[in-house]
């Protein structure tokens, strides 16, 4: 049969090749997230970090975290929305570390062989992602509710906020795709990852707010895009009187956030697509 | 004859176009020249079988025709479609076996096909049935539902070769297809192999030994130092070579010499000899028995008492000699880096 259609698959018309393409990506996303089925551990590994995070944050800062905008009542409260986004670009990290195995056990080189889309197989990977980031989240929101975290605004805002959380943790796979593929060894991946995460999310409001940080660094903080997401988080999980504090409305809020987002997806998208056609 | 042409050969016994056909491919990597124009032509449902030491430049080759990697000069086609100007269309009427098992460990062998017959646009219905059938053939059902990651390398070396079955491609590409096996997976492999082609299919195979290119072939070409040097049936080959080779192992060494000229008139070429090791080495053609008894009874004559002595068929270490006056060993040691990208140990 491949060989019937090969003459009028020729001349695909576009809408066909796009309708292929999110075909080959469902399937190759099914492959990617059996692996963390078939490897239940690996899902445990991705958790106990963040879940980490939210305790030491929650018992060991806790308690010394002053100026804490109104809405927030207590610091977890306001931690938790942070750690959603740190989480979400922590987890990013591990799109990378899979297409450079992918790499190296020969997969791709059959991927490659094959009439499959070449999109897909980076889609297939940061959409499997998103879905374990998906994942992740929750059970912080879960780990969190369990230390004092609540949603204060109502379900479709939790739903909301946690959806910012995914999609900023979707960007980010396409970046870490991106450098992934042009460094290939493993380990060179994994560690290449925290040169740049640790500045991004620990040099924000994801933890801690600005105002105890000197003034160089509060500049930096304030332009990070994570401050951003983990602003607009909040907003989301504080409700009025947080959104009334930072200045912004809601609104702006979101299309700053989502105006990040699509920037990154924008340049990083057909970079990694580029990096990836050249291995 | 069969030396190498200049030309890919439009005119000569290839009655039909050549499902895949290289002019002058080159491809370098760094200043390693892993292929220095290499011209090949294969008539359809044919087996042409490349061969060569490590390094040669065979997976390079399968690389380019299978459009994973774009040659620096020269072209290449695979059913009339260009590598690069087609190379969406050339991906669905191949299937690549690369030299590393592309199978994932963490899904079953059921899903491993499955999700290849996908990635091919089968339809799911059609997808399940072919795995199901691929699995059958190769001996894999009732293994089909454990994670391949459990498989032994045998299994997950038929997987790969499953995988590559899963879209009836027209043309399929096995670059060292039976390499890590144990001799008894081999020859199972090469069973399912010829059984393959009986189809109709087109096989392109890459391999280290001359015997399994012997067994699987109709044409070979012997691949050196990125370039053929030699191409023709297995029987043209081994003509070139002289048939079957005796061997000779003289106990004290030093009577090789008169062993050598007791024994070396019996073949018009001449032979080797090996003072280190005490071997007489005669390309025997097919005349091997006649010319085992007459060399006994000369060294018998002459009093000479020999350790071993036994015919055997040519090596590709023999093709290469004669190819090349080089021993395949000093291949690697001329050009250290070129061996570097191996994946498997090499049997002896
Ligand atoms: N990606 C690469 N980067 C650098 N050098 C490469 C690359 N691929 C191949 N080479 C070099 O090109 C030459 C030919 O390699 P190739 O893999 O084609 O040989 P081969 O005949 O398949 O050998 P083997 O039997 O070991 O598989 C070798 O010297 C190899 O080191
Ligand atoms: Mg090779």
């Amino acid at each position: 049969m491949s060989v019937e259609t090969a003459g009028t698959a020729l001349a695909r018309p576009i809408a066909d090749r796009i309708a292929w393409a999110l075909r080959d990506g469902l399937v190759l996303t099914k492959r990617n997230l059996l692996r963390y089925v078939r490897i239940p551990t690996l899902l445990v590994f991705s958790t106990v970090q963040p879940v980490m995070f939210v305790l030491l944050f929650r018992y060991v800062f806790g308690g010394s975290i002053t100026g804490l905008p109104p809405g927030a009542r207590s610091y977890v409260n306001y931690l938790l929305p942070g750690i959603f986004v740190q989480t979400a670009i922590f987890g990013a990290t591990q799109t990378g570390v899979g297409l450079a195995e992918d790499l190296a056990s020969g997969i791709v080189d059959r991927f490659k062989s094959l009439p499959t889309s070449r999109s897909a197989v980076l889609a297939g990977r940061t959409t499997a992602d998103l879905f374990r980031n998906l994942f992740v989240v929750l059970l912080m929101t879960l780990v969190g509710y369990l230390v004092g975290f609540r949603f204060q605004d109502g379900v479709v805002k939790a739903i909301l906020g946690i959806s910012l959380a995914v999609l900023v943790g979707f960007a980010f796979s396409w970046i870490s795709a991106a450098i992934g593929l042009a460094i290939k060894s493993l380990e060179a991946v994994q560690a290449a990852s925290f040169v740049w995460i640790f500045p991004i999310t620990f040099a924000s409001s994801a933890f801690v707010p600005l105002a105890g940080m000197p003034g160089w660094l509060q500049a930096w903080a304030r332009n990070n895009p994570v401050t951003i997401w983990a602003n607009t988080l909040r907003a989301f999980t504080l409700g009025g009187a947080y959104v009334a504090s930072t200045g912004d409305s809601l609104l702006a809020l979101i299309l700053k956030s989502g105006a990040w987002i699509a920037l990154i997806l924008a340049v990083f998208v057909p970079v990694s697509i580029r990096v990836y056609r050249k291995t | 004859m069969f030396v190498a042409p200049a030309r890919p050969r439009y005119d000569s016994p290839m009655s039909e176009r050549p499902i895949i056909l290289a002019e002058g491919l080159r491809k370098s990597f760094g200043d390693v020249h892993a292929l220095r124009g290499v011209d090949l032509a294969v008539a359809p449902g044919t087996v042409f079988g490349l061969l060569g030491p490590n390094g040669a430049g065979k997976t390079t080759a399968v690389r380019i025709l299978t459009t994973l990697l774009h040659p620096d000069g020269g072209r290449a086609e695979v059913d009339g479609h260009d590598v690069v100007r087609d190379a969406e269309a050339l991906r669905r009427v191949i299937g690549l076996a690369g030299q590393a098992a592309a199978v994932d460990p963490n899904l079953t062998g059921f899903e491993n096909l499955e999700m290849v017959g996908r990635l091919y646009h089968l339809p799911v219905a059609e997808a399940r049935r072919r795995s199901r059938e691929v699995l059958e053939r190769f001996g894999l059902a009732d293994a089909a539902d454990r994670p391949a990651r459990t498989y032994s390398g045998g299994m997950r070396r038929r997987l790969d070769l499953g995988a590559s079955l899963v879209g009836r491609p027209k043309v399929l590409f096995l670059d060292e297809p039976t390499t890590g096996l144990d001799p008894r997976s081999r020859i199972e492999l090469w069973d399912v192999i010829r059984e393959l082609v009986k189809d109709g299919t087109t096989l392109l195979l890459t391999t280290q030994y001359l015997e399994e290119a012997d067994v699987l072939a109709d044409r070979i070409a012997v691949v050196d130092l990125g370039a053929v040097i030699a191409e023709g049936t297995a029987d043209e080959l081994k003509a070139q070579i002289g048939g079957e080779v005796l061997e000779i192992r003289v106990s004290e060494r030093s009577r090789v010499a008169e062993a050598a000229g007791a024994v070396l008139g019996l073949v018009p070429g001449g032979g080797k000899v090996d003072n280190n090791t005490g071997e007489v080495t005669l390309p025997v053609g097919g005349n091997g028995p006649a010319i085992l008894t007459e060399a006994v009874r000369r060294l018998d004559a002459a009093g000479i008492t020999l350790s071993d002595i036994a015919l055997r068929r040519p090596t590709l270490d023999d093709v290469f000699l004669q190819l090349t006056g080089r021993e395949v060993r000093e291949v690697e040691r001329a050009a250290p880096g070129r061996a570097r990208r191996r994946r498997r140990e090499v049997e002896p």
